[in-house]
């Protein structure tokens, strides 16, 4: 089974649109999304009202996607936990511009879910040193969350079987060789994702060096 | 550094990404991330669409002391692990499997040395040092063997590989790297099983070096 997430070249327009829409004089833009927002204030204030909202959120999405996987409801909850507090310490992490909310605690997610089954833990790529002058502005911010926006809608117009293959393959339950054979490698095609992320990571390398 | 020119096949990203991908190869795909910017954006594309996975999952209530426990821990201290950087040319997930030690290297003859830096039943990691003109030994692998460029460049039946490339080899492939000209050649190899040498002697030699 072949299945494609491509996004139409006439999705693309309407956020090159929306960044004329953005006012600015008021950041942060209404557009962006709460679930960035709260985070935000969570990373520079420690702001401890916008990590209860993020709980609310996501604490009930991060069960269910735990259990999918056959955790009992008690063990999941303790993930939960886990998972809830390293959003909190690992804050200072969080970019987003690079990231939706829900991409890094999924990363999140993930990483503590394998943690307990083996000793040595996933091998993590090396971060980026970020340079603080190249914080994103309220544009970039919102033109990935169209980006994973549009994921979404795609994500849920495809067939119950498809949809099924890439949620197994997030979940984790695919290997590699199941991926290559399933998924006719449909995620080259958060392509414009990629193209966006690529000027800003270039950008982000040459000042590292 | 010169442009990579090899790169981590999308399925293996997708498995990394999702955490289903076996240890061994799991470390070199995070090396060879921390080497190259596209890769690097591939897997954050990956980990996006796990993030719209997640965000699409059907919300199971939780119980109500949950969120107080949480909140309550918030300002607990907490020991954070040392994270082991990037030291010269071995990447930080490499320095980390050396626990941020120089890697112990241990001759295979012939100039060749490896050290075997991660190992266990889904298969090991290995660095290899190679200096040029010498061959990696003839060897087969039974499962998919993937070799990180650290330092150098080796060339084999399928291409030249420089620092930064990554190559992919499954089964079938029968090759024989052998190290270019000028630096010697350190990379990072991994395989899901224990390798198989073709010819007698490096045969005999396998269960000493476990290689
Ligand atoms: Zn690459």
């Amino acid at each position: 089974m072949h299945v494609s997430l491509d996004i139409e070249p006439a999705d693309r327009s309407s956020f090159l649109g929306l960044q004329k829409d953005v006012p600015k004089v008021t950041p942060p833009s209404p557009k962006i999304s709460p679930q960035t927002l709260w985070m935000l204030a969570v990373r520079d204030q420690r702001d401890k009202a916008a990590f209860a909202s993020l709980f609310d959120h996501f604490a009930p999405r991060l069960k269910g996607f735990i259990m999918r996987s056959g955790t009992g409801s008690g063990q999941a909850e303790e993930i939960v936990q886990d998972v809830m507090l390293t959003v909190w310490r690992k804050a200072s992490q969080f970019d987003p511009a690079r990231a939706q909310v829900s991409a890094w605690v999924y990363q999140i997610a993930r990483n503590r879910q394998i943690d307990m089954i083996r000793k040595e833990g996933r091998p993590l790529p090396d971060e980026l040193n970020e340079n603080p002058e190249t914080e994103p502005d309220a544009s970039q911010i919102v033109a990935l969350e169209q980006e994973a926006g549009h994921l979404k809608s795609a994500l849920t117009k495809l067939a119950p079987d498809q949809r099924e293959v890439i949620e197994k393959a997030y979940l984790g339950e695919l290997t590699h060789q199941e991926i290559s054979s399933q998924m006719g490698l449909p995620l080259g095609t958060i392509k414009s994702r990629i193209r966006l992320g690529l000027q800003r990571l270039r950008h982000e390398l040459k000042d590292m060096r | 550094m010169k442009d990579i020119s090899y790169h981590t096949p999308d399925a293996l990203l997708a498995a990394y990404a999702a955490g289903n991908l076996p240890h061994p190869y799991a470390l070199v795909v995070a090396a060879h991330i921390s080497l190259c910017v596209e890769c690097r954006v591939s897997f954050e594309a990956h980990q996006a669409a796990g993030g719209v996975v997640l965000d699409s999952t059907e919300a199971v209530g939780v119980s109500d002391t949950l969120k107080t426990d949480i909140m309550a821990l918030l300002d607990a201290p907490v020991i954070s692990k040392p994270v082991h950087k990037r030291s010269g040319i071995y990447p930080g997930p490499v320095m980390e499997a050396l626990n941020g030690k120089p890697p112990r290297w241990k001759s295979l003859g012939l100039g060749v040395r490896q050290s075997i830096i991660a190992g266990g039943a889904d298969g090991n990691v290995r660095l290899l040092y190679i200096p040029p003109g010498q061959a990696v030994p003839d060897h087969s692998h039974n499962g998919l063997e993937l070799t990180l460029v650290l330092q150098g460049s080796f060339s084999d039946e399928t291409g030249c590989y420089g620092a930064g490339d990554l190559e992919v080899a499954d089964q079938d492939l029968q090759h024989t790297p052998i190290a270019d000209a000028g630096l010697p050649c350190i990379c990072l190899a991994a395989t899901d099983a224990p390798l198989r040498f073709t010819s007698l002697v490096p045969r005999m030699l396998q269960p000493l070096f476990r290689i």
